[in-house]
């Protein structure tokens, strides 16, 4: 009789250990391009994660960012990809839904937490279905070397003239490069050039949507001012910025030697270790003092469902906690420079995050003029915005050119600006 | 009356010793090949994939905006194969006759030393190079102070009227090799009686290997260069480790490999057509065949073969 209660006990202990351990068997894959983000993943998001739900594990398996879209869409077709998807802005995951690779969250709770503008991204172009759920936006300005503008007397730049002051002080006195940027990999002279400065030509939003609707062209003023500007840079971008490439530019500043440095939010991070020196940032200059400003905040990163997933129940509940006050504390607070898109109120602690980030209320945001819907087509018109940006900080093409190309570009697939 | 013909065994073992490399060889390359000239006649309309013909080679050669990047990469392969039979195959060749001189003294090491650059990946080539041109951090800049040129110095892979030379050169410091092995053996194998031979007639040194050993090795600098077309009309890693897949500036360093990249699994905001990608696999592969073919008919058989 004993010894019977003694067996039931036990098999009854070897099967719950064995749902126990099935249950824990609930491992998701994070697909991402943010490979510099691997160790705070695995140190301080996953571990919150797991604390809270325990039984499911998550992996972070992140790609190059060049290559992230190509591996992504070949891992997809072969069935092979990870259960959760980091989701690029607009088309590249629109495809992915429209393919039948993304899940509709449009019903999850934390959806309820975002504004229609960060949902926007990553939604079908009549609203219907949200796949992806928001994660961060990064805000674009100019980065400065505090040390180096208190050495030399140099002001924070307002306005256009006195950016240009600045420069040319830096310039004449010669202890700095100017300004950080090279134009070997092309897309920093357009994403931190012409997308950068561009909103204060054309007036954000307004001009974002006046472009999509066909009521403005890009040969127009506040389309080729910002490359007028721009054909000025070439001048203090320091010798052989022609085949300077993007991590030569960031080496550059972090090491000192040079002053300013044309930025995106997300650069935060990575500096502070790097740097010995203090940072400030500054926004995109206007015309004239007093002018309102508008910045780029750029809807930049979610996270969606694959359909194949086995354990959709699991992705789910993650989905559910990324758009939770919890998560936007924690993402914002370890990555400076990537900002929660959520309404809660998230604190950060980092100075030069909260420069960044109180231009908010100071400005206008919009977010890249070329990434909604215009870029859908042959040729595309953000990569032949890298190839202008570059064309005219070198010189080989005028500001009117560089528009009239890409304005005939466009029109030549694009309906509404026929 | 005659006798009863015997049946023919049928020889089975021939067939099950070819089974395995003819089913490995047709599953990793002829399936996909076939299978790419097939893609190239579809194309996607929503999600369904739909036969349209010859369409998408009409969009490549007729669209402007196709057109003009195809030709660009075109007329770019052909500069980047000129260098090569330019350069690297006349130093190759050079290299080979040098080596073979019995009175070079430590020619396996020179050996060693110029090819161990073709085993090296082409990320460490292209990355390397990249570095040591670079004007910031490379190593060029100082050089050429250091003997009072810097004046020649210009930030190469950066300019759009230096850079596709500059990649082709990196290419061909990392392949001399190649034809230097192939020709090395070449002129290993001429009997040292034909040489002894001429020089009983007069022909020494120079003379030597222009009029006996040069005709000689001629069959093997054919099928270097036939080599060197076809590899050079399929590159694209070095232009991809060393400029990234819109092989800049401004598309000069374009290759046939970079543009069906770019176009097959998309870049950035561009995204992946796989149909066009295929048209464009498809003409390269045009392409390379026309060449092989010209070579095989044209000169390979006006090529005369010379027995021992």
């Amino acid at each position: 009789m004993q010894v019977s209660t003694l067996t039931k006990a036990l098999l009854a202990t070897t099967l719950l250990g064995g749902t126990a351990a099935f249950a824990q068997d609930v491992t998701l894959t994070i697909e991402s391009w943010r490979n510099d983000d691997l160790t705070l993943w695995q140190d301080k998001i996953i571990p919150a994660f797991e604390a809270a739900n325990p039984g499911i594990k998550v992996q972070f398996t992140p790609s190059a960012p060049a290559e992230y879209n190509a591996v992504l869409n070949s891992k997809l077709d072969a069935g092979s990809a990870g259960d959760l998807i980091t989701c690029r802005p607009f088309d590249a995951s629109l495809a992915l839904y429209e393919a039948g690779h993304l899940a509709d969250l449009s019903d999850l709770e934390g959806m309820a937490n975002f504004s229609d503008v960060a949902k926007s991204a990553w939604q079908t172009d009549d609203g219907s279905a949200t796949f992806c759920m928001p994660m961060a936006s990064v805000i674009h300005g100019f980065i400065y070397n505090k040390d180096a503008f208190a050495e030399l007397g140099l002001e924070v730049p307002e306005t256009e003239a006195e950016f240009f002051a600045v420069l040319d002080k830096i310039k004449e006195d010669g202890t700095y490069i100017p300004m950080a940027m090279g134009t070997n990999d092309q897309w920093e002279a357009a994403t931190m050039g012409y997308n950068n400065i561009g909103p204060n030509y054309w007036k954000g939003e307004e001009g974002r949507l006046a472009l999509i609707a066909g009521e403005q062209k890009l040969t127009d003023e506040p389309w080729v001012a910002p490359y007028r500007q721009l054909a000025k840079w070439g001048a203090y971008l320091g010798d052989g910025y022609e085949a300077q490439t993007y991590p030569d530019s960031q080496n550059i500043f972090t090491l000192g030697r040079a002053a300013i440095y044309p930025a995106g939010s997300w650069e935060i991070s990575g500096f502070n270790n790097l740097v010995e020196f203090e940072m400030g940032a500054f926004k995109p200059p206007v015309e004239a003092a007093g002018d309102t400003c508008y910045i780029s905040d750029h809807t930049d990163i979610a996270v969606g469902m694959n359909t194949k997933t086995e354990h959709p129940e699991a992705a789910r509940t993650f989905l559910d906690w990324v758009g939770s006050e919890e998560f936007a504390k924690l993402y914002a607070n370890a990555l400076p420079g990537f900002f929660s898109l959520s309404e809660h109120t998230v604190e950060m602690e980092d100075p030069l995050a909260q420069e960044f980030v109180s231009w908010r209320d100071q400005c206008e945001s919009t977010i890249r003029s070329t990434y909604q819907i215009l870029s859908r087509g042959t040729p595309n018109l953000e990569n032949e915005t890298w190839n202008a940006s570059v064309a005219v900080i070198r010189g080989n093409e005028s500001a009117e050119e560089a528009g009239a190309r890409l304005q005939e570009g466009l029109s030549s697939w694009y309906a509404p600006q026929q | 009356m005659p006798s009863p013909i015997r049946k023919p065994q049928i020889r089975w073992h021939i067939a099950v010793f070819l089974a395995p490399a003819v089913l490995v060889y047709t599953a990793v390359m002829i399936y996909p090949l076939f299978n790419t000239l097939r893609l190239s006649l579809y194309t996607e309309v929503g999600q369904e994939r739909i036969f349209v013909g010859l369409e998408n080679f009409r969009t490549l050669f007729g669209d402007a905006n196709w057109s003009r990047q195809f030709w660009n990469a075109l007329g770019n392969n052909f500069w980047f194969f000129a260098i090569h039979m330019l350069v690297q195959n006349p130093i190759g060749v050079a290299l080979a006759a040098i080596l073979s001189s019995p009175r070079l003294r430590f020619s396996n090491f020179y050996r060693s030393a110029i090819f161990i650059p073709t085993i090296l990946s082409f990320v460490i080539v292209g990355f390397a190079w990249k570095l040591i041109l670079s004007p910031i951090w490379g190593i060029a800049p100082s050089m050429l102070d250091a003997i009072g040129l810097k004046s020649l110095y210009a930030p190469w892979l950066g300019r759009e009227a230096y850079a596709l030379t500059t990649l082709s050169l990196v290419s061909v410091w990392q392949f001399v090799g190649i034809p230097m092995m192939l020709i090395y053996a070449a002129l290993l194998s001429i009997p040292d009686e034909i040489l002894e031979a001429g020089e009983c007639d007069g022909i020494t040194g120079m003379a030597a290997f222009w009029k006996i050993k040069l005709p000689l090795v001629l069959p093997s600098i054919g099928i270097i260069s036939i080599l060197t077309f076809v590899a050079n009309f399929n590159a694209f890693d070095l232009i991809y480790a060393a400029q990234g897949a819109l092989a800049g500036p401004d598309f000069s360093t374009d290759i046939l490999g970079t543009f069906m990249y770019r176009t097959f699994f998309g870049f950035q905001l561009q995204l992946g057509d796989p149909h066009m990608g295929s048209a464009i696999a498809s003409a390269m592969f045009g392409i390379i065949l026309i060449g092989v073919c010209l070579y095989l008919f044209g000169i390979q058989r006006r090529l005369r073969n010379y027995q021992f």
